[in-house]
């Protein structure tokens, strides 16, 4: 499993990379290989306001919906609008393509409290 | 429990999910690729969890038919029928094949949830000359479907599979049968249980891909053939289910019979629709609220994403007012409704 050293991850399989006050949020490709083929995905409308831990989006395979949580508290600034026509994004490119969505973050503390590569990865069995 | 195929499933990548009390693989490759291999190639499926009742003995045909309603004394030797055990009230016990292998031979094919149910209503209602036992432990079985299923059926047994649906050929100890739960052509072989792992083995070097009960139910949806316990019940009978072809009413007395009779004259209350999703719209899953006219009048006992259609498409009971093509209605997701429109049945017909 991939699991890149520029991100943090969330225990719940999110990730994110920050740039400045801009947090992008994505799901990590362990994520994606356990809800298999991903058919719909549906990110935060932009201007909601997240607290850390809330239900962020919903992205649903075959067989299942599942939540995805934001890492952190903030506004949503960006959606990916790609996932609407092409939600295989996710699974195909987890880290790139298929982001979620962009937050501006409140809180700068909470990512740093975000697991690291090696923990999420030691969490993951990588 | 585990079918006799459990490890070979964990040596192909199965995804192992419970299912009726059942560890079975939910899925190997992916649910859409499984579900195009059987809509394009050749697709296998362990289906050893299903259970095998043997009937026999000189009664055995007016007992059948006292307790299933499709018509078992019209049934030739080696062919087979789908047919239906009801309660007094006419409701659904379970839906199941009936295999006529001789006279007075029989062997019945019952859901797994359903084994130990459906061998009590029997046996409880044994009567002299027949006999009944349950065999479900000593086989397995596999379904294999797709276009191009004639072609390991001839790799498997040495000669052309039959055209014609739901025809029996009784090899060795084995009975292999024209029929499946997909739509497409294919068969279903049942056989010793010890042999499992060896025709697993053989049906997947002839070609076949390993799918599991993902594919199965995109499937069978796409077809709108029900599953027992989501769009079956013991609160609705045939005729509301859309399987009336499969009762026959002018035949002598079944359980079941005079509650359909009684309903047939009063009307049905409702009505198994098939629904396609109009709108762009998450999945489709079962018991999300149905609303017509901005009413919720009913819910959905199936639901997915066709991936034939790319569309979602469900099952549910609608009043007999809302039941004809055409009708509009929608379906809630998360608080949130999307159009969709009753279908004629089968959503999915294959282009010829």
């Amino acid at each position: 499993m991939n699991v890149p050293n520029n991100l943090r991850y969330a225990e719940s399989h999110e990730w994110i990379l920050v740039e400045g006050d801009t947090g992008t949020v994505g799901i990590t490709d362990h994520a994606q290989a356990e809800l298999t083929d991903i058919v719909f995905a549906e990110p935060p409308p932009v201007g909601k306001t997240l607290a850390a831990g809330e239900v962020a989006a919903v992205v649903e395979s075959v067989k299942a919906a599942s939540d995805i949580y934001t890492p952190v508290s903030g506004e949503v600034i960006e959606r990916n609008d790609a996932l609407d026509a092409n939600p295989s994004l996710l699974n195909t490119d987890p880290f790139g393509q298929g982001w979620i969505f962009k937050i501006r973050l409140s809180n700068p503390a909470e990512a740093a409290a975000l697991k690291d590569p090696a923990a999420y990865g030691a969490q993951i069995g990588a | 429990m585990r079918t006799p195929l459990y490890d070979s499933h964990v040596a192909a990548g199965g995804r192992m999910v419970g299912f009726a009390g059942w560890d079975m693989p939910v899925q190997y490759s992916g649910i859409l690729a499984e579900h195009k291999a059987v809509r394009e190639g050749v697709g296998v499926f362990d289906i050893s969890h299903m259970g095998e009742f043997f009937v026999g003995g000189p009664g055995s045909v007016a007992w059948l038919d006292s307790l299933l309603t499709n018509n078992v004394a019209s049934l030739p030797d080696g062919t087979a029928q789908y047919s239906l055990l009801l309660n007094e009230r006419g409701g659904i016990i379970d839906d199941l094949i009936v295999y006529r292998l001789g006279a007075e031979n029989f062997l019945l094919v019952v859901n797994a949830s359903m084994i130990d149910e459906d061998a009590a209503w029997m046996t409880n209602r044994l009567v002299e000359g027949v006999t009944f036992e349950n065999r479900s432990a000593e086989f397995a079985a596999l379904a294999i479907q797709g276009p191009l299923a004639g072609g390991i059926f001839e790799k498997l047994f040495g000669r052309g599979m039959p055209a014609a649906r739901n025809r029996i050929l009784q090899i060795g100890g084995d009975f292999v049968v024209t029929t499946g739960y997909t739509g497409e052509v294919g068969f279903e072989w049942i056989l010793p249980a010890t042999e499992a792992t060896a025709a697993w083995q053989r049906t997947l070097e002839a070609g076949a891909t390993p799918c599991g009960l993902g594919a199965r139910d995109t499937l069978r949806l796409e077809m709108c053939y029900p599953l027992n316990g989501s769009d079956l019940s013991p609160d609705r009978t045939p005729l509301q289910a859309g399987l009336g072809y499969f009762v026959d009413l002018e035949k002598a007395d079944f359980v079941g019979r005079a509650a359909l009779v009684a309903q047939k004259l009063a009307g049905l209350p409702d009505r198994l629709c098939a629904l396609r999703v109009t709108d762009k719209a998450p999945p489709i899953r079962p018991h999300y609220p149905v609303w017509v006219d901005g009413k919720p009048v009913s819910e959905t006992t199936s639901g997915a994403l066709s991936p034939s259609l790319g569309e979602g498409i469900a099952l549910a009971y609608l009043p007999g007012e809302f039941s004809k093509p055409g009708q509009e209605v929608e379906i809630e997701v998360r608080g949130k409704r999307f159009r969709a429109c009753v279908r004629k049945k089968p959503l999915y017909q294959k282009a010829s």
